[in-house]
């Protein structure tokens, strides 16, 4: 199995990124910017009834960063706010499966974050 | 005259250490040769003492030493001793001076301060602080072509209200060097040198300086050592900001009276090791000779455009070698700045993505970050094959098919 930084399964996801659109109603946006890199998103959350029913982003980054955002949006749709915010960071980096060093960490964790403060606004 | 590269990198230990490594990084910071880690480690092992405070033989060689180091970085740039300070940085220098005149210029709101997109925020953000602090208006000149300053245009900015002029001389992202600004009687002018010293030979009379300030890690330095210069009748005038042992004539219950001279903007004891591994630097770089340094990262930097230009996707932001110090950023189509770097990482090339400090500027480019190759003493074209091939596997990698 490929443990590589890029391995095909974050290169496909950022090149296809699933969820990557802006909602026309959101429940919560938020900005999630990394401006020592250069990567700068919005995220999107709309919640019916306590569940998750939509989750997406727009914006640029990093494949890292986008591939994060694509795996983590697909993984928050149909969750519940509650469960949604019990993806600790640590979830986080067992979903995207690669080698986090300290300087990569912080885009693969952006839109985790972005999406964290979204959760705490409802 | 030339500098033979392959003696020289045998003088980074570094480079020994790190076989692989392809160093583009010395804007961030450069490497260290030997002499200057023998220097410090002589102060360190043979006189370790504290300056301009004891009697005996160690202390009175720290002093020596110190003061020679002062010396020889004043001759560096065409200046007296008097007129140089050392501190802990750049960044050290610029917030020292900026709360110095903040304190000494009769400032009011309304009057103006004119700078550029081109700066560090070194320089852009303690004055633009001072500005808002002191509500006065921030005017900027625009670029003009090969991302210079539009000196007709910064002329044109300057009004009888103008107090600061602020201007980097030479761009830590472009490479591109400004040389001199024009002045006026009532405006203190401020250059920030860090990109462009060691890189050339500076005149700081040449550049219209009346303070500067640069960094020492980026001219073969240690790091937390930099430098202000300042005009004898202006540091004779300007505030100290930072205060401690060393800087007073008297000190009462109520007030203390500062030193005449540098000693009172070097409050507290210094970075002593610091300061000679600095002069020490100016000695290596001075025997290799600051005309033939600069000569070595031109023909670096036109090999790096046509090794780069080359490319498919890649867009080049660097001045014309002629005018650069050998600084070379490049974006490359569909592939962000940090993915470029990432992967030039992973084939041992140090590269820098991001905005490099300078917001400002990228934000007038039109771009979120780039990648910034940065070209020195130890640099070969060996080198920048080593980079073009990673950025042709960048593209091969990520680039929309």
């Amino acid at each position: 199995m490929d443990t590589s930084l890029y391995q095909a399964r974050i290169l496909d996801h950022a090149q296809h990124p699933r969820h990557k659109e802006e909602l026309p109603d959101p429940t919560v946006s938020l900005p999630a910017k990394n401006s020592a890199c250069g990567d700068s998103y919005i995220v999107y959350l709309n919640v019916e009834d306590g569940i998750i029913k939509n989750a997406s982003f727009t914006g640029i980054g990093c494949v890292i960063s986008q591939a994060a955002a694509s795996l983590l949006t697909d993984m928050l749709i149909g969750m519940t706010v509650d469960d949604a915010r019990t993806v600790t960071e640590e979830k986080v980096r067992t979903l995207l499966g690669i080698p986090l060093t300290r300087n990569i960490e912080k885009c693969a964790l952006l839109v985790w974050r972005g999406f964290t403060e979204a959760l705490k606004k409802l | 005259m030339s500098i033979d590269v392959s003696n020289i990198r045998k003088q980074f230990p570094t480079l020994s250490a790190d076989a692989g490594m392809v160093y583009l990084d010395t804007a961030a910071t450069s490497l260290t040769p030997e002499p200057v880690l023998a220097a410090m480690d002589r102060y360190y092992r043979t006189y370790r003492a504290n300056t301009h405070r004891g009697l005996y033989r160690s202390a009175e060689q720290a002093t020596d030493a110190y003061e020679m180091a002062r010396k020889k970085v004043a001759s560096c740039i065409g200046a007296a001793p008097g007129e140089v300070v050392f501190t802990g940085g750049a960044t050290a220098a610029s917030n020292m001076l900026v709360y110095g005149l903040e304190q000494t210029l009769d400032l009011t709101e309304g009057d103006e301060v004119v700078t550029t997109v081109l700066e560090h925020h070194a320089m852009l953000l303690p004055v633009l602080e001072l500005a808002r602090r002191k509500k006065l208006v921030v005017k900027y000149a625009q670029l003009s072509e090969g991302f210079s300053v539009d000196l007709d245009d910064l002329r044109s900015l300057v009004s009888e209200r103008t107090k600061i002029i602020a201007v980097t001389a030479a761009s830590n992202v472009t490479g591109r060097m400004v040389d001199s600004v024009p002045g006026v009687e009532q405006a203190v002018v401020i250059r920030d040198v860090t990109a462009r010293i060691g890189h050339m030979p500076v005149r700081i009379q040449d550049l219209g300086a009346d303070f500067a300030f640069f960094s020492g890690h980026k001219m073969c330095g240690p790091t937390g050592i930099g430098v202000l210069y300042g005009r004898e009748d202006l540091l004779k005038r300007l505030q100290p900001g930072f205060f401690g042992g060393g800087m007073v004539d008297d000190v009462t219950l109520d007030k203390a009276r500062w030193c005449d001279g540098v000693e009172r903007f070097e409050a507290g004891s210094q970075n002593i090791a610091g300061a000679i591994g600095l002069g020490a630097a100016v000695d290596f770089l001075e025997h290799l000779g600051l005309d033939a340094v600069h000569t070595h990262v031109r023909k670096l930097a036109d090999y790096a455009f046509s090794v780069l230009g080359a490319i498919d996707g890649v867009t080049l932001y660097a001045a014309p070698s002629v005018q650069n110090v050998g600084i070379v950023s490049f974006t490359l189509d569909s592939v962000h700045p940090h993915d470029v770097a990432q992967v030039c990482a992973d084939a041992g090339v140090a590269v820098r993505a991001g905005h490099h400090c300078a917001l400002p500027l990228h934000k007038e480019l039109g771009l979120s970050a780039t990648v910034r190759a940065s070209l020195y003493v130890f640099n070969t074209t060996e080198d920048i094959d080593a980079l073009g091939a990673a950025v042709v596997r960048a593209h091969a990698l990520f680039a929309a098919h």
